[in-house]
């Protein structure tokens, strides 16, 4: 945090880190020998099959700084019990005392309702402010957890998949407020175009080695499907890029 | 019947699966390790039939047994007032036992990384409720206090310790979102305990229930509460009377659900705290002290007389502690095994793929009797009739124990009925019950009565108070003898035994793998059985 002051200055830094989980089926590492160095201001897309160790990466990054970081687990991480406002609620838990906090479950604190109104908007979920999460779509779900991590109000913004539920173009515009509202984020993604066009550096994974860093300029969207498609090959199974459905395929 | 399959199974496959390729090794063998640990119960039961004294005492029982059922089906009771009080007392204490433990075992639950709780909660949790009410009458006599504490300190230790299970249970993502930097309340109330709402308020229920049967058999040490109108209407042979009693307590938690709704609770709390018996019993602060300074140790240690205590020591391990600790965990481990039979002769008349849709109320009725029937009453009328040996003491167990996992895992079979796993072609009858249901119930039912033996290893200490020779008699005799040292050492035994034994038995699941077999919906059911 101390080097926060100076510009440019490294929020993240990887040393050949190495991860495996050590499952019963042999050490299969997660992640192998991975450099990274990411820098405030950055906005980096990661890209890669499913199973490349993008989940993994990007909590390991949030290790690094969880104190400005606001992370947006695959999951959502979401409290099925509780509403869309508490939902959202819970990522700006640390600005109120702990009464407060045990008071807006019972009756929602009116400055808090106020902000998080206006939040729904951007979200789109005005209507469902009071329903349980577990009511919701997984669209919807997945806009209540965009929500919780913009609640956070932090410089850095880490998301596993945020927007892989959401329909093409809530896609784009959230994504696109994401990227507006933290000064710095690293964003895993499936959808390579959405990559090329609102970031500014691409990362891309594959079984845990990082084969690709490089500027967006530097990149076409051909270059960025050979790195889905070798995959197929060494795999017996098909295995699809992409369990999201609906992602373009510029190809 | 079928575990006895199982069992010969396992013996049968044991030199035959080398031959096999990898694939069936990796498959047979986790059956195995299953019937295994079946095999180890049963033996050690059978050994312990060797030992454990299962005499028949009473010449004619049969007579007995048929008057008691002539008042069983012909209830009646002169006095609806006392009725009514001591059903109103029996509520009051362990609605209001319950209302404080709850939020006290939340709070221990919270904190339950820390190693000192743990042992606290280890510790009170270990010692049955009748024994804590023997302790706590002994400074605030017969009162509100006593009755109230008895089921607080345990039931407390036991909610910490399940709440913190659940807890554990609970997927860790929504914690990762939050601000790191806040503390355990905020953290608590805004992800654990929404998350894990439903299996905590469907544990409370059922916590409630075993809080109705123990507030109910304090009345045995003479607490106004339903138990003490039982057991003096079967001394005194009113069985119709005894019928009444049963039958109104039966009903009592049957209803449960109609009667206690969450909007009712502040005005049951209310009545409850107005309800509970007039002599509210406070000790003085100095007769505690001395009660925990001075009464409970032995004067040979506190005169600092090395050899008395030795001699001391030496005869109550001889005479007490040795003879009631192996009656103890003898019965304890017929009782296990008794109440394993149980399920597998009760669950298939309780379910509704083996029963069918209408016949398995009958099965059902049966099973809800024996598992709201507390233990200690059934092992009271048992004693009436076969006379102060283990015997009643292990068909109680059983029968109780028994019907109450026999209802789990019928309510587990019932919730898979409508599942994709059945096919319309599986087999009707006996074969379905050997071939689909039991051994699809089976990880399961293990596990249920895995987590139960700590619990029948306290009931059957406790059933000593009755007369049979379990550390429980020698307990009731010392608080009788107002002999605090050898009570105090008996239920410090008891204690660790139970500790002991609750550890085994964590060791035993993880090497049935049984808690790994079932899945979520099982598993929020399996919390509802200890």
């Amino acid at each position: 945090m101390s080097e926060s002051t100076v510009d440019s200055a490294i929020l993240f830094q990887l040393t050949h880190q190495s991860l495996s989980y050590g499952g019963q089926k042999g050490n299969h590492p997660v992640l192998d020998d991975i450099s990274l160095t990411i820098r405030r201001g950055e906005k980096v897309a990661l890209l890669g099959p499913s199973g490349a160790g993008k989940s993994t990466l990007i909590n390991l990054l949030y290790q690094q700084q969880p104190q400005c970081s606001a992370l947006q687990p695959q999951g959502g991480g979401l409290v099925d019990l509780l509403s869309v406002y508490h939902n959202i609620f819970i990522g700006g838990l640390d600005r109120v005392g702990s009464l407060a906090a045990l008071w807006n479950l019972l009756r929602p604190l009116p400055t808090q309702r106020d902000a998080i109104a206006e939040l729904v908007k951007v979200l789109g979920l005005e209507e469902k402010l009071w329903q349980s999460v577990d009511r919701l779509s997984g669209g919807q779900r997945q806009r209540v957890a965009i929500g919780r991590a913009l609640f956070r109000r932090q410089p850095v913004y880490l998301g596993d998949e945020p927007v892989s539920s959401l329909d093409p173009l809530q896609a784009q515009t959230l994504l696109e407020h994401l990227l507006l509202q933290h000064e710095t984020a690293v964003i895993s993604l499936h959808n390579r175009q959405l990559a090329l066009d609102h970031f500014d550096r691409i990362v891309v994974l594959r079984e845990g080695r990082l084969c690709c860093d490089c500027a967006v300029g530097e990149l076409s969207s051909a270059q960025l499907d050979e790195f889905y498609q070798q995959e197929s090959s060494p795999v017996a199974e098909p295995s699809a890029p992409s369990d999201d459905g609906w992602v373009i395929r510029t190809s | 019947m079928s575990g006895l399959g199982n069992l010969l199974q396992s013996l049968g496959s044991g030199g035959f699966d080398g031959d096999r390729g990898p694939g069936y090794q990796a498959k047979g063998s986790s059956a195995r390790r299953l019937n295994g640990v079946c095999l180890l119960m049963v033996g050690a039961a059978l050994l312990a039939l060797l030992g454990a004294d299962l005499q028949i005492y009473t010449v004619d029982p049969w007579q007995e047994l048929s008057r008691i059922a002539l008042g069983v089906l012909q209830p009646g009771w002169d006095d609806p007032p006392t009725l009514l009080q001591a059903l109103a007392h029996t509520v009051a204490f362990a609605l209001l036992a319950v209302a404080l433990a709850v939020p006290l075992g939340l709070l221990l639950a919270m904190s339950f990384h820390w190693l000192p709780v743990r042992v606290l909660c280890a510790a009170v949790r270990s010692v049955h409720e009748l024994f804590w009410g023997l302790i706590f009458m002994q400074l605030f006599g017969l009162s509100a206090t006593t009755g109230l504490l008895a089921i607080l300190v345990p039931f407390t230790g036991v909610f910490a310790k399940v709440f913190a299970e659940i807890f554990d249970q609970q997927s860790p993502e929504p914690a990762q979102t939050m601000p790191p930097s806040i503390g355990a309340l905020k953290r608590y109330t805004y992800t654990l305990i929404p998350q894990s709402w439903p299996a905590l308020l469907s544990y409370t229920r059922y916590r409630f229930e075993c809080a109705l049967r123990s507030s109910a058999i304090l009345g045995f040490i003479g607490l106004p509460t339903l138990g003490f109108h039982l057991e003096t209407a079967f001394k005194q042979g009113q069985y119709s009377e005894a019928g009444a009693l049963l039958w109104v307590f039966l009903l009592m938690i049957a209803t449960i659900r109609f009667w206690l709704r969450p909007l009712l609770l502040p005005v049951y709390l209310l009545a409850a705290v107005w309800l509970l018996p007039e002599t509210v019993g406070f000790s003085n602060g100095g007769s505690l002290w001395r009660f925990v300074s001075v009464d409970i140790w032995p004067s040979a240690l506190r005169q600092g007389d090395w050899g008395a205590l030795l001699v001391w020591l030496q005869m109550m391990l001889g005479k007490q502690v040795w003879p009631g600790l192996v009656q103890t965990l003898l019965l304890t481990q017929i009782a296990v095994v008794l109440s394993g039979v149980v399920v597998l002769i009760c669950y298939p008349f309780a379910s509704r793929a083996l029963a069918g849709p209408v016949m398995r109320w009958p099965g059902r009725f049966l099973l809800l009797v024996l598992r709201s029937t507390p233990e200690m009453v059934m092992a009271y009328v048992l004693l009436l009739l076969c006379g102060p040996s283990g015997l009643p003491v292990v068909l109680a167990l059983g029968l109780h124990n028994g019907g109450l996992i026999a209802f789990l895992v019928a309510n587990a079979s019932d919730a898979e009925h409508r599942n994709p796993l059945n096919r319309p072609d599986d087999p009707k009858g006996l074969k379905r019950y050997a071939y689909v249901e039991t051994p699809r119930r089976f990880p399961a039912m293990l596990a249920f009565l895995f987590y139960r033996w700590e619990v029948i290893l306290r009931e059957s200490a406790i059933m000593g108070i009755l007369g049979v020779a379990t550390l429980g008699f020698y307990i009731d005799s010392a608080f009788e003898e107002i002999r605090y040292d050898r009570a105090f050492l008996l239920i410090v035994v008891t204690a660790l035994l139970n500790i002991l034994v609750d550890s085994l038995s964590r060791r035993l699941r993880r090497l049935a793998h049984a808690d790994a077999d079932f899945g979520k919906p099982t598993r929020n059911t399996s919390i509802n059985c200890r």
